[in-house]
C-alpha cells in the first residue's frame, strides 16, 4: 500500500507492506537509518521519533498508521548544517561511546526540552526512562541534558 | 526474531483498513470478524513484530474521532477507548480520577504513554493491565458497539480470565463509563524498577466516605484483576483482606507467597494515604 506523510519537514510518499512497522519505513524504504532498531518492542527507545509532536517508539507505530501524519526523526533535529544544541551538549560532553542509543536520546531529550525548558534531574529521569544505553552508565548523558538546558535557558 | 518485513512468511495479503468514523468501523469488523483492531500498538506491534500474530486484517482505529479524548456526560464520565496514559495523567482528569492517573503514570515509559490506551488494556486484558485496578474501584463500565447495537457491562463482568474479555467478535470496545466518587484514591505497583515494569502485583484503593466503603482491586495476583469492598469500620482487618483474596501464582516475576505478603504491605499503606 502506498502511503503519504510528512517527515522532518517535507512530503514523502512511501510503497509500504502493510504489516511493517514505521520504523522498517524510516530505514528501509525513506533512506533515514537514523533512528536504531535494537529490540522492536518499545524497550530501549533507540527508535525514538516525534509523532504529529509527540514521542512515540517507531517500532510500535504500524507504518499504515502514519499516513496523512507528521513525523521528526533524529535527520531533522540540525538546521542548516548546524547540530542541534542538544546533539552538541551530547558531543561536549562525551555522552556517546558506541552510540546506538544516541539518536534515541536525542529526540527523547528534545522532546523534554520542547515541554520542560529547565528540567529537575527527576524530571530528566523520567523524561528519559524508556531510553537504554548500554555504554555510557547515563552520568554523561544526564551532563549532557543539564547543559543543553542550560544553554538553551541563556 | 522473525525476518518477516517485505512479507516472505506471513500471509502474502495483511490490509490495513483505516475508518474515519465509528459506523465504518463497525460495518468493517461486522464483515470481517477476525479482523484485529490497532489503537497504540504497543501489544499488538510486538505480536506483530515477533509473529505472534498473523492477522490478514488490521483496523486502524486512529483516525475514529468517537474514540478519543474524554467528555462529561450527566454528571458521570465517558472515556474513548482511544484515551492514551498520558492523556489520563493529565489536566482536570488527572483531578478527577487520581488512582488512574498515578497508574497512568507507572506504565512503561512517556514513549508508551503517548500511545498507549485505556482501549488496547481492556482488549489486552491482561492480569497485569495497569488502568485495570483503578477502573475496578470506580466501579467502570465498558461500553461496547457492533452493527448490532450498543451494550455496556460491569468491568468486573468484561475481565473474564487472563488475556480474555466478553468482546464478542463483531464489536469493537468505545469507551469507558464512570461516576466518579470523588473519594481519596491512590495505586501502587512493585516492580525491579520505577519504569518500564510488568507489575509484580499493583493496588489501587479508594477510600468512599459517602458509601462508607473501603475498595480496592488487585493486579497481576490473580487470574484477572479483582475487587475487594468492606465497611469503612472495618479498616483494621482490610490488609488481610485483600491479601486473603488474591489467589497469585509463582511466575518469573515473583512466587505467590511473595505477591500476597506484598499486597498487604501495599494495602497497608494505601489505606494510610487515603485515610490521613
Ligand atoms: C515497553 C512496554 C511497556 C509496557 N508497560 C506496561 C505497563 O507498565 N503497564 C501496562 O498495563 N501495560 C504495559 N504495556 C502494555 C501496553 O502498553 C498496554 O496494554 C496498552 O494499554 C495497550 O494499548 P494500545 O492502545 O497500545 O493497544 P493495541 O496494541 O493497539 O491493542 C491491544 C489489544 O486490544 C485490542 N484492541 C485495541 N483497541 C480495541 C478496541 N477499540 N476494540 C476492541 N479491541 C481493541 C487489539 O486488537 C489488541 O488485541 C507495555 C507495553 C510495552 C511495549
Ligand atoms: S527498537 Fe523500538 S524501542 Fe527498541
Ligand atoms: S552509547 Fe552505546 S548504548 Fe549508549
Amino acid at each position: 500500500m502506498r502511503i503519504e506523510l510528512t517527515v522532518n519537514g517535507e512530503r514523502r510518499e512511501a510503497d509500504v507492506w502493510a504489516g511493517e512497522s514505521l520504523l522498517y519505513t524510516l530505514r528501509e524504504g525513506l533512506g533515514l537509518p537514523g533512528s536504531k532498531n535494537a529490540c522492536e518492542q518499545g524497550e530501549c527507545g533507540s527508535c525514538s521519533v516525534l509523532l504529529d509532536g509527540q514521542l512515540v517508539c517507531a517500532c510500535l507505530v504500524l507504518a499504515a498508521q502514519a499516513d496523512g501524519h507528521e513525523l521528526v526523526t533524529v535527520e531533522g533535529l540540525a538546521e542548516d548544517g548546524r547540530l542541534h544544541r542538544v546533539q552538541e551538549a551530547f558531543v561536549d560532553a562525551g555522552a556517546v561511546q558506541c552510540g546506538f542509543c544516541t539518536p534515541g536520546l536525542v529526540v527523547a531529550t528534545a522532546a523534554l526540552l520542547e515541554r520542560t525548558p529547565e528540567p529537575t534531574d527527576d524530571e530528566i529521569r523520567e523524561a528519559l526512562s524508556g531510553n537504554l544505553c548500554r555504554c555510557t552508565g547515563y552520568a554523561k548523558i544526564f551532563d549532557a541534558v543539564r547543559a543543553a538546558a542550560a544553554g538553551g535557558a541563556s | 526474531m522473525c525476518k518477516r518485513q517485505g512479507g516472505m512468511d506471513y500471509p502474502a495479503r495483511v490490509e490495513v483498513l483505516t475508518p474515519r468514523s465509528l459506523q465504518e468501523a463497525l460495518a468493517l469488523k461486522a464483515e470481517r470478524p477476525d479482523a484485529r483492531a490497532i489503537q497504540g500498538g504497543t501489544d499488538l506491534m510486538v505480536e506483530l513484530n515477533f509473529d505472534r500474530a498473523r492477522p490478514e486484517t488490521i483496523i486502524n482505529l486512529n483516525e475514529v474521532a468517537e474514540l478519543r479524548g474524554w467528555s462529561r456526560e450527566n454528571g458521570s464520565l465517558r472515556l474513548g477507548s482511544g484515551l492514551t496514559y498520558t492523556e489520563a495523567m493529565e489536566g482536570e482528569l488527572a483531578g478527577l480520577l487520581p488512582a488512574l492517573a498515578e497508574a497512568s503514570r507507572t506504565v512503561g515509559s512517556p514513549q508508551i504513554r503517548n500511545r498507549g490506551t485505556i482501549g488496547g488494556n481492556l482488549g489486552t486484558a491482561s492480569p497485569a493491565g495497569d488502568a485495570l485496578p483503578p477502573l475496578l474501584v470506580e466501579d467502570a463500565e465498558v461500553e461496547l458497539a457492533s452493527v448490532r447495537g450498543e451494550r455496556s457491562l460491569p468491568l468486573a463482568d468484561f475481565l473474564v480470565g487472563p488475556k480474555r474479555n466478553a468482546l464478542g467478535e463483531d464489536e469493537l470496545i468505545v469507551a469507558v463509563r464512570i461516576a466518579p466518587s470523588g473519594s481519596r484514591q491512590t495505586f501502587m505497583k512493585v516492580g525491579p524498577r520505577n519504569a518500564m515494569v510488568i507489575a509484580v502485583c499493583s493496588l489501587a484503593v479508594a477510600a468512599d466516605r459517602e458509601r462508607g466503603e473501603l475498595r480496592a482491586a488487585y493486579g497481576s495476583a490473580g487470574p484477572v484483576p479483582a475487587l475487594i469492598a468492606a465497611p469503612l469500620d472495618e479498616r483494621a482487618t482490610f490488609a488481610e483482606r485483600v491479601a486473603g483474596a488474591a489467589s497469585p501464582i509463582d511466575d518469573v516475576r515473583g512466587t505467590a507467597a511473595y505477591r500476597r505478603h506484598a499486597l498487604r504491605v501495599l494495602a497497608a499503606r494505601a489505606l494510610e494515604r487515603v485515610l490521613t
